[in-house]
């Protein structure tokens, strides 16, 4: 039976990760709180709005309302990597090389790790920033599709074009498929490996009753998994055309609450589950076995992440009830 | 376990053109004696010159939802911004969202009901449309968005009400009332108002605005009795959008309103007014069989939805003991019971459409064919 170490914070979760194993809590207000040996707490920001594991796995990165992008790393020290007054910061990604990326309004900013800022401007808000799983090749998610920029270069954007407002952006790991979460209640894929006809290039994922707010790619990326539906909906990748004319899993349906957050294990094709009535689940692809990990709380789950050897799960949720499940109990 | 839910968040939308007096309202709203914090959402830092670290600047962006409907429309930058407010929620007691002057209240508004994070958080509790007196009447011959947000208002302040004579200013206000019967109206000088008349009002709660007003949605033939009604020469067009609904009332005020207004020279004024394309067309009806008003009702938003700025209407149903209120933007409509009918009320059914091209006699002929 698994165990659960709760950590009651006052306020809305935005971020539960791993930083080399030391569980870390961003929350709305600011604060990052961590467990290492003991409870630490950062004031990083005056609101925070986003925040991501650097790809070193060193230091949590953050961005909130007061137009700042702050590093905090496991022993305490926090850096401003970024400062873009009082503009808010609302996406946020972690790229390779130590780079950042993040936007506000219809400007995006990617820092390398040298200090330089390179400056993107769309026609439309940036929704959404995703770092390429290689290269150093960025997506903006916004109004009527997605833009694919590399950074080092001045050569023209790739526009990928599909009519309405996209609100989120990831590459598959293996960089074949770029998907979207849509305003209305969809997911887009394009696929991008420049072999297939024009035909086959767009993924069209609908009928969720809600906003697809949390997205996970599945070990080795063989499927998708997503929130928005009473069930974690997951979408099998490891075809050549991605999802197209296949089904997707309904993994942890529920009759009365909806599923607000999914995150899949880090080697095995199982997910985590959470919902927004507070309970987390994991579900196993191959037989949709369900296991419970926590009963329910006071509010939805917002966030959740396996470290990396998929033996913790930390959480946090929408009132603060925050904690790490040891699945090995 | 309980899950908990805050209250709702009141949201009330500031809109109007250039200079006709925003950033001041929003000053004398943010430094107001009233014990209230408000977040306020603007386009530009601009003059508001106080140091509020509650005031978050968002591009306008309107999103055109990707359903085939062109008036399904919403504003993204409202719905990040509204979200990130709401996760810390407990730092103030209200939003405000002031608009740029040719903003289109439409998508604002109806961010608060498509977007259903938005909807559990929140709550539009007015639109607030703020014309300048002195510039009214250009503004509605070069912008038809002057007419939108004020056809679209819950409540219209007439600002700048010092710089006209007490003439023009009953004009305006005819015209005004004209394109938006159900609006409230204040008169005020350099936008100061009592702020309990604007905020907190639920005037989009339309249970809420009709206990409040109980003269609600009667304006429309108020108007005739009003003593502001402005006539004279301009007036027969005006009579002709009512001709069918009291033919009977009108040479009787001509004739009686006639002195007031003829002699001013205001020809111009009137001539601007009657300039406007937003008309606005009040229904009355007896009990209404259920079975053939909702159909009716959707049908009707559905068809006329672009056309519709805005609708409200009591309605009484056939069977049925409870008044049912019903409002709609464009083709979204929202309806509820609101209280039981009072003895001494007579149980009709009114409903105000406010839009463009719409086809009053067959908007009348159809609502009056869901009689029971």
């Amino acid at each position: 039976m698994p165990t659960h170490a709760p950590l009651d914070l006052d306020d809305h979760c935005i971020t539960a990760r791993f930083i080399q194993d030391v569980p870390y809590f961003a929350l709305a207000s600011g604060e990052i709180h961590r467990l290492d040996h003991g409870h630490h707490m950062s004031e990083q920001h005056d609101g925070l709005l986003c925040a991501t594991p650097a790809q070193d796995d060193k230091t949590l990165i953050s961005a909130g309302e007061d137009g700042k992008v702050m590093s905090l790393d496991k022993d305490g020290t926090s850096s401003e990597l970024a400062n873009i007054g009082h503009k808010w910061i609302t996406a946020l990604a972690a790229g390779p090389q130590q780079s950042v990326g993040f936007a506000s309004g219809r400007k995006a900013h990617i820092r390398l790790k040298n200090g330089t800022i390179r400056e993107f401007e769309e026609e439309r808000s940036i929704e959404g920033l995703a770092f390429a799983p290689k290269g150093m090749r960025v997506a903006f998610a916004r109004y009527n599709g997605v833009s694919l920029h590399w950074v080092n270069n001045q050569t023209a954007p790739v526009n990928l074009v599909w009519d309405g407002a996209h609100i989120d952006v990831t590459f598959s790991p293996d960089g074949r498929f770029v998907v979207t979460s849509m305003q209305e209640n969809a997911l887009h894929g394009w696929k991008i490996d420049g072999k297939s006809s024009d035909d086959t290039r767009h993924m069209r994922m609908s009928g969720y009753p809600a906003k697809v707010k949390s997205m996970s790619w599945s070990a080795k990326g063989k499927w998708l998994a997503s929130s928005g539906a009473p069930a974690a909906i997951v979408w099998p990748f490891s075809g050549k055309d991605g999802p197209m004319g296949k089904a997707p899993l309904e993994l942890g349906t529920r009759g009365d609450t909806m599923v607000t957050c999914v995150d899949c294990h880090p080697t095995e094709d199982v997910v985590a589950i959470g919902y927004a009535d507070g309970m987390i689940i994991a579900a196993r692809f191959e037989d949709s076995k369900e296991a419970l990990l926590r009963r329910g709380g006071n509010s939805a789950i917002t966030s959740m992440h396996w470290n990396k050897d998929g033996r913790l799960l930390a959480f946090g949720s929408e009132s603060g009830e925050c904690g790490v499940i040891d699945i090995a109990g | 376990m309980n899950i908990q839910t805050p209250a709702p968040i009141p949201v009330t939308v500031l809109t109007g053109y250039l200079g006709a007096g925003k950033t001041t309202l929003l000053n004398r709203i943010l430094t107001g004696d009233h014990g209230k914090k408000y977040a306020v959402i603007v386009n530009e830092f601009g003059e508001i010159g106080i140091d509020n670290d509650l005031i978050v600047e968002s591009d306008e962006e309107i999103y055109e939802m990707n359903n085939g409907c062109v008036c399904c429309t919403v504003r993204g930058d409202l719905i990040r911004v509204v979200q990130g407010l709401t996760r810390r929620a407990g730092r103030f007691d209200a939003i405000i969202v002031e608009t740029t002057g040719l903003a289109d209240p439409v998508p604002v508004a109806q961010t608060f009901f498509m977007d259903d994070d938005v909807r559990t958080k929140t709550q539009l509790d007015a639109v607030i449309a703020l014309v300048d007196a002195k510039h009214l009447p250009l503004r509605l011959k070069d912008s038809p968005e002057a007419e939108d947000q004020i056809a679209f208002a819950d409540v219209v302040l007439i600002n700048k009400s010092d710089l006209v004579s007490a003439e023009e200013l009953s004009a305006i206000e005819t015209t005004v009332r004209k394109i938006n019967p159900s609006a409230n109206i204040h008169r005020t000088e350099r936008s100061s108002v009592d702020l309990d008349k604007i905020l907190d009002r639920g005037a989009f709660d339309l249970a809420r605005a009709i206990e409040t007003d109980p003269h609600f949605l009667d304006q429309g033939e108020a108007e005739h009795g009003h003593p502001d009604h402005e006539c004279g020469p301009g007036c027969d067009h005006h009579h002709h959008d009512h001709d069918h609904d009291h033919a009977h009332h009108h040479h009787d005020h001509d004739h009686d309103h006639d002195h007031e207004h003829h002699h001013h020279g205001d020809d111009k004024l009137s001539a601007d007014k009657h300039d406007t394309s937003v008309k606005s067309i009040s229904l009355r009806a007896g009990q209404l069989d259920p079975n053939k008003f909702f159909p009716w009702i959707q049908k009707t938003t559905q068809m006329d939805g672009p056309n519709i700025l805005r609708l409200k209407g009591i309605i009484a149903l056939n069977d049925d003991d409870d008044r049912y209120v019903v409002q709609g933007i464009h083709m979204i409509i929202e309806g509820d019971h609101n209280r039981p009918w009072k003895e001494n009320e007579p149980r009709e059914s009114r409903i105000v459409f406010i839009g463009r091209d719409l086809d009053a006699e067959r908007l009348e002929r159809t609502f009056k064919a869901c009689e029971a």
